[in-house]
């Protein structure tokens, strides 16, 4: 049990420790299976599955609680870097990765895939530009960077509220998908289950920081990432489509094009039918009118400079030994994502495919009434009115546009549509959950450590001392978790909109201020706070204007799309307002100098 | 040489190793998908993928992944050639 206070021993015993656990979890999986055959209840099942991982998180939190500084704030900076990828995927893929992303492709096909470029390329940025100088600056917090680079504390509010916009944006929706799966499984109302959730969220960061966080998410990790692979590969071998769905479903993006001329995918198309929609263009159809391909790509970069601005990821590679495995663990992070994001579009097209090929016994499409409420998903799905059969036309089959469907349950109903035992279900249920917890933990914990630290240590009260600034980071952490649930309990917005806008914001603010704070010596306290506030300003009047429709879009730059002008605004406006304002003194200019060197100490002090 | 014109080499070389993995990047993040519908008439050898689609779904996430792991290393050889690295 002492392990987790023996730091050497502790991260030496990291693969035996994570290898021990991988091994429980599928003993867990295989147990459950067993007793599903001895007649255990679905609700059962899927209530130990998500009760059971979630105490498993709530252990290792309570195990790796602290009273010191640099381990609440950093992890104590000895994080492995394949560790440290592990927790940073965790943290990457919300709620909204891994229910919606499938679905989501499998709605919108080629131009969907903004999202899985988007969400994967920021990471090449991060890498080259940020990562490995934020990691040698030694600093706590991405303001505390931004504070101490440009000096003053205008600059660092300025930081702490761009970055509490954009996270808190965030975790409202991550929230509110820990309250729809916890109330799912364990069988509550949407109200209590949020609140549960939140509970489980702050016994993994409030006693422990970012150590707490960061041996929880690297847990959860592991949780989700077979919760998404063994159904789809389950599902591909059971239906004959071949061992990896990754690499062999080539021959199934050219059948659907041709069984979408049979169904006329594309120009039979009706509106939303309740919140569900139908199958209305098709699936590999890029681009190929100009405002197409500049959504594509401004999608693309909004989803990739957002990444690199995003608070909580750019602090995991705070929590690397050196600044080499800050390098490492990005490589790392990213191919820990991939396996998820390659995945995921394989799944969408075998999903459509199995409901559009009517040689196939799960064809939907073409097939008479009676025959689709015959398939036992489709009937439990549409009690609960995520899939709705409306025979428009009154011909006695349902076509492509009679068929509407939550784009969740692609990922949600594949073991039921394949047929596979309720135990698979129960599992990605865990999985959701999993990541649903870690992207929360992350978030929260960004907004109260800036909050703690930049704002009231740094700001407020730089007396006070070490057991004080740790206990008003946990009071800051209860407080912002409780704002998330209440807001998250009104449920504002569809979860897409706010994870997209949470990327917009952080670029919009953060972006330039960061990467110019290391490669342009100039770069001045000046420029920077106005690169903020401008960014942040610009941006947000666009999305005001854009989302209620006071505006038309230019050249397609819609809502989703908004930090491409806010990041523009906050360029021009920083470099234009550095070159009119003195450069920064010799020792701002040494202390990039120094940053620029993996060489040597960390420019902060390690308890500062 | 001192280490001032040590230190001005490694940024030169940093700057240079930045530049090259960043025309990578926005070759496989934009211009890739940019022309994804004339991709889309070339065919995955082997996998019979439409060369658009794929690219979209796989193939650039490959490419950040594989530049990544590469980029480490390089950097990594930079730092130590310069005498900038960090002890091991």
């Amino acid at each position: 049990m002492s392990i987790f206070r023996m730091q050497g021993s502790f991260i030496d015993n990291l693969p035996k420790i994570y290898g021990f656990y991988t091994g429980g979890f599928v003993a867990f999986i295989l147990l459950m299976a067993l007793l599903e055959r001895a007649g255990l209840k679905e609700d059962t099942i899927g209530l130990l599955f998500v009760g059971f991982t979630v105490v498993i998180y709530a252990f290792i939190g309570w195990m790796s609680r602290t009273m010191q500084l640099d381990a609440y704030y950093v992890a104590g900076r000895q994080v492995p870097a394949v560790f440290n990828g592990m927790a940073t995927a965790a943290d990457w893929m919300s709620g909204a990765s891994f229910v919606a992303m499938a679905g989501g492709i499998y709605l919108g096909g080629h131009p969907y895939l903004a999202f899985v470029v988007g969400w994967t390329g920021g990471y090449v940025l991060v890498a080259v530009l940020m990562a490995p100088y934020l990691r040698k600056f030694g600093c706590y917090t991405v303001p505390d960077f931004i504070g101490t680079r440009y000096g003053g504390n205008l600059a660092r509010f300025c930081a702490v509220v761009v970055l509490v916009v954009a996270s808190f944006t965030y975790v409202t929706a991550q929230i509110n998908a820990t309250g729809t799966i916890a109330s799912r499984a364990l069988l509550i109302p949407f109200g209590v289950a949020i609140w549960i959730g939140l509970g489980a969220i702050l016994i993994c960061s409030m006693l422990g920081g970012m150590r707490a966080v960061t041996w929880t998410q690297v847990a959860q990790y592991i949780v989700l990432i077979v919760a998404y692979l063994v159904p789809v590969i389950w599902m591909s071998n059971k239906q004959g489509f071949g061992l990896i769905p990754q690499l062999v479903y080539g021959d199934a993006v050219h059948r659907i094009a041709e069984l979408e001329q049979l169904h006329q995918v594309g120009v039979l198309k009706s509106a939303a039918q309740s919140g569900l929609a139908s199958l209305n263009v098709k699936h590999n159809a890029p681009p190929d009118t100009f405002v197409g391909h500049v959504q594509f790509v401004t999608l693309v970069a909004c989803m990739m400079m957002g990444t690199a601005s995003l608070p909580h990821i750019l602090m995991r590679y705070f929590t690397t030994p050196s600044v080499r495995a800050a390098r490492n663990s990005v490589a790392w992070s990213l191919l820990f994502i991939f396996l998820l994001y390659f995945t995921a579009p394989a799944l969408a097209t075998f999903t459509k495919l199995q409901m559009l090929d009517p040689n196939l016994a799960t064809s939907i499409i073409g097939k008479s009434v009676a025959e689709v409420n015959a398939h036992v998903w489709v009937q439990k799905w549409a009690s609960v009115g995520a899939v709705k059969v409306l025979d428009l036309n009154n011909d006695g089959i349902i076509q492509v546009n009679e068929f509407f469907l939550n784009p969740d349950i692609v990922v949600l109903a594949t073991p039921e549509i394949a047929g596979l035992p309720y135990v698979i279900s129960g599992l990605v249920a865990a999985g959701g959950m999993a990541a649903a917890m870690s992207t929360a933990d992350g978030l929260l914990l960004a907004i109260a450590n800036a909050l703690s630290h930049d704002l009231y240590y740094k700001m407020i009260d730089p007396k006070a001392d070490v057991k004080r600034r740790l206990v008003v980071a946990r009071v800051l952490l209860i407080f912002i978790g409780a704002a998330g649930s209440a807001v998250a309990s009104l449920r504002l917005t569809g979860i897409l909109g706010a994870v997209a806008w949470a990327f917009d914001f952080a670029m919009s603010g953060l972006f330039f201020p960061l990467v110019l704070g290391v490669w342009w010596k100039r770069a001045n306290r000046a420029g920077a706070i106005a690169g903020m506030v401008v960014g942040l300003v610009v941006g947000t009047w666009y999305l005001y204007m854009v989302y209620n429709k006071l505006m038309a879009p230019w050249i397609g730059i819609d809502h989703l799309r908004f930090g491409i002008i806010g990041a523009g605004a906050s360029l021009i406006a920083m470099v234009v307002v550095t070159l009119m304002t003195p450069a920064p003194d010799k020792e701002t200019q040494d202390m990039v100098d120094e940053i620029r060197i993996p060489k040597g100490d960390t420019y902060l002090s390690s308890t500062h | 040489m001192n280490d001032t014109s040590q230190k001005a080499i490694h940024w030169q070389r940093t700057k240079n190793l930045m530049i090259v993995h960043l025309v990578i990047w926005f070759i496989f993040s934009f211009v890739v998908h940019w022309i994804a519908p004339s991709l889309n008439k070339v065919s995955v050898p082997i996998m019979n993928f439409p060369l658009g689609f794929y690219m979209a779904a796989q193939g650039s996430l490959i490419v950040f992944v594989v530049q990544l792991f590469a980029f480490a290393k390089q950097q990594d050889r930079i730092d130590r050639e310069c005498g900038m690295a960090e002890a091991d």
